[in-house]
C-alpha cells in the first residue's frame, strides 16, 4: 500500500515536470513571449520561407522517407499547428525564399524557381525554372543560402571548400596557399538576376569575397544593403598547439556579421577576427602568431559573437507584433558549436541585436534558448545530444517568428501577447 | 605444478596489464587526435564529422580500411548509415603502429561499441603491405 502511494506521488511529480518542461515547447523566452511546436519531425529542416497567407516552405538537407525535400506546411484550421503537410523535390539543400508567387529553392549546386498559385500550392513541382546552375559544391561548406534585394537580384553564398585554404585541408603543418585559389569561384557571395534562367558563373558577379562560409544572409531595407553572418575557421589549437590552447581555440575566432557592399572583402583566409583583442589577426597558416594584425583593406565585422556557434540564419524583423525594441532588429539562429571541444559547446539558441537606422544600436542578447532540451544552464557537450538545433527563421505577415530545427525537424512558432 | 600455475598467473597478469596499458594509450591518442572532431561521446557532428559510436564501418571487420583512414586520412565524402559527412580527415603520419592499434581498439570498445580489438601485428602487417 505504502509502495503504491509512493509510486503515485512519484508518477505525479514526473508527470508535472514533463508538463512543465513542455511549457513554451521547452524554450526560454523574454517575458510576454510564448512558443509552441508548429510541426515536428519533418526531417533536417534548414531554411524556411513563409507566404503572405502563412504557408511555410521548409528546405530539407536530405529528402525525407517519402523522397521529398521541399516541405509545404499549412495551418488550415488556424490553431497554430500545421495540419496539412505535403512536399515535393528530391534534392537536398539549404536555401529557400519566397517573394510573391515565386518560390526559390537551392540544391548544393543550383537554384530553382517554382510558381505558386493563389492558394500557395506549387504549380510546377516537377518542372521548375533553373535560375542558376553549375555552382561549386565540393562537400565542405557546400550549402547555398539565398536572399533577394528589392530590385529582384538574388544573392547566393558559395562557401569555401576548405577550413583555412591550406595546401592540404585540415592538416597540421600544411601552409596557407598564397593567393588562395579558392576565392575566384567560392568563399564569397555572388549576385545573379532573380528571374533569368540557366545562369552560370559567367552571368553572375562576385559581390563580396573573403567569406569562408555564409549561411545566414538578409537584405536590410533601411540601410538598403546586404548583411551576412560568417562561420569562422576551426581548429587553431589542433594545428598550432604552440600558439593556441584549447581554451583559446574555444573563444577564437569570433563568429562575425558584416554589412557588405559590392566589391567588399572580409579577409578569409588571410586573417580572422579576435573578439577579445577586437582586432583582425593574421591566420597562423599565413605566418600569424596570434598577435600580428593584418587585413588593413578588409572589412571589420559589424558584430562579433563567441566562436564556433554557427550562425545559420539572419532575419531583420519588420513586424509590429513584438515590442518596439525588436522592430528592424536582427534575429540570428545559432545551431550550435562542435569545435569548442573538449570544452562545453555554445550556441543552440536564437540571438537578437537591436538596430536603428540600419546599424546595431545595442549589444546582442539571447532571445530564445533551450532548444537543446537539456536542463536550464546545462551546456551541450556533444552536438548529437541537442534535441533541436535552431537553423531557419521566417516572419509571418502578422509578425510571428518561426524557427526551424535541422536536427530532427521541429518548427517552433514564437508569438507575443500584449 | 605450482611453478606452472605461477607462470600461468604471471602471464594472465601480464596480459591484463598489457591490455590496460593499451587502453591508456588508446584513450590518450583519442583525446589528443580524434576527440575534437569525433567528440567525447564518439557521436561526431551531424553532416560534418562522421560518428564512430554505433557506426557499422567502425565496428565492422574491414580493419584494413580503418587502419588506412587513420594513417593516410580520408578526403572524400563519407557515406555512412544513410547520412553524409563533409569534413576532411587528416593523415596521421606520426602515429606508431602501437598507437594505431591502441586507438582503434579503444574506439571499437568505447561507448556502445563492442568489437574485437585490433592487434599490433595486424596493423604492422597492413601498413607493410601498402
Amino acid at each position: 500500500m505504502k509502495k503504491q502511494l509512493l509510486l503515485m506521488v512519484f508518477g505525479c511529480i514526473v508527470g508535472l515536470s514533463v508538463v512543465h518542461a513542455q511549457e513554451n515547447a521547452g524554450l526560454k523566452l523574454p517575458a510576454g513571449f510564448k512558443a509552441h511546436l508548429f510541426a515536428e519531425n519533418i526531417g533536417q529542416a534548414r531554411h524556411i520561407a513563409i507566404t503572405q497567407s502563412g504557408v511555410i516552405f521548409a528546405k530539407l538537407n536530405y529528402p525525407n522517407k517519402d523522397g521529398k525535400s521541399i516541405i509545404r506546411l499549412e495551418d488550415k484550421d488556424k490553431d497554430g499547428v500545421a495540419d496539412n503537410i505535403t512536399g515535393w523535390a528530391n534534392y537536398g539543400g539549404t536555401g529557400i525564399y519566397v517573394r510573391g508567387d515565386n518560390l526559390y529553392a537551392s540544391s548544393d549546386d543550383a537554384v530553382y524557381q517554382y510558381k505558386l498559385d493563389a492558394k500557395d500550392e506549387v504549380l510546377n513541382a516537377s518542372a521548375p525554372n533553373t535560375i542558376i546552375k553549375g555552382l561549386l559544391s565540393r562537400r565542405q561548406h557546400a550549402s547555398k543560402s539565398i536572399t533577394l534585394d528589392p530590385k529582384g537580384n538574388i544573392y547566393v553564398n558559395i562557401g569555401a571548400y576548405s577550413n583555412a585554404c591550406q595546401e592540404k585541408d585540415r592538416t597540421p603543418g600544411s601552409k596557407g596557399m598564397m593567393p588562395c585559389p579558392i576565392l575566384d569561384s567560392a568563399g564569397g557571395v555572388w549576385k545573379f538576376d532573380g528571374l533569368k534562367t540557366n545562369q552560370t558563373y559567367v552571368d553572375g558577379k562576385r559581390y563580396a569575397t573573403g567569406l569562408r562560409n555564409v549561411i545566414g544572409l538578409d537584405w536590410n531595407t533601411t540601410s538598403n544593403s546586404l548583411f551576412v553572418t560568417q562561420h569562422g575557421r576551426d581548429q587553431l589549437n589542433s594545428f598550432f598547439p604552440a600558439l593556441y590552447t584549447n581554451e583559446q581555440n574555444a573563444e577564437l575566432p569570433g563568429e562575425t556579421m558584416y554589412e557588405v557592399k559590392e566589391g567588399d572583402d572580409c579577409g578569409w583566409p588571410y586573417i580572422y577576427y579576435d573578439p577579445m583583442q577586437k582586432k583582425k589577426i593574421i591566420s597562423p597558416e599565413y605566418g600569424g602568431d596570434g598577435k600580428k594584425e593584418g587585413g588593413n583593406n578588409v572589412l571589420d565585422p559589424i558584430v562579433a559573437f563567441p566562436a564556433h556557434m554557427a550562425p545559420m540564419s539572419l532575419l531583420f524583423y519588420k513586424g509590429d507584433q513584438f515590442p518596439a525594441k525588436y522592430k528592424d532588429g536582427a534575429f540570428i539562429a545559432f545551431h550550435g558549436s562542435w569545435n569548442r571541444a573538449p570544452l562545453p559547446q555554445e550556441g543552440y539558441f536564437v540571438a537578437f541585436i537591436p538596430f536603428k537606422g540600419g546599424k546595431p544600436s545595442g549589444d546582442w542578447e539571447i532571445f530564445a534558448n533551450g532548444f537543446s532540451g537539456l536542463p536550464a544552464d546545462t551546456k551541450v557537450v556533444n552536438p548529437r545530444n541537442a534535441k533541436a538545433r535552431p537553423c531557419g527563421l521566417a516572419e509571418s505577415a502578422d509578425g510571428a517568428l518561426y524557427v526551424s530545427d535541422d536536427s530532427k525537424g521541429a518548427i517552433f512558432k514564437i508569438t507575443f501577447n500584449k | 605444478m605450482r611453478k606452472k600455475l605461477f607462470m600461468c598467473l604471471l602471464l594472465l597478469v601480464g596480459v591484463y596489464f598489457a591490455q590496460a596499458q593499451n587502453g591508456i594509450i588508446g584513450e590518450k591518442v583519442y583525446k589528443t587526435k580524434c576527440l575534437v572532431c569525433h567528440q567525447a561521446d564518439g557521436g561526431g557532428v551531424p553532416n560534418l564529422n562522421a560518428p564512430l559510436d554505433g557506426a557499422t564501418n567502425v565496428v565492422g571487420s574491414d580493419i584494413a580500411r580503418l587502419v588506412k583512414i587513420i594513417r593516410y586520412g580520408y578526403n572524400e565524402r563519407v557515406a555512412l548509415d544513410g547520412y553524409y559527412y563533409s569534413n576532411a580527415m587528416p593523415a596521421n603520419p606520426a602515429l606508431t603502429s602501437t598507437e594505431i592499434a591502441a586507438v582503434l581498439s579503444y574506439i571499437r570498445n568505447s561507448w556502445s561499441n563492442k568489437a574485437p580489438s585490433v592487434t599490433l601485428a595486424q596493423v604492422q602487417k597492413l601498413l607493410k603491405k601498402k
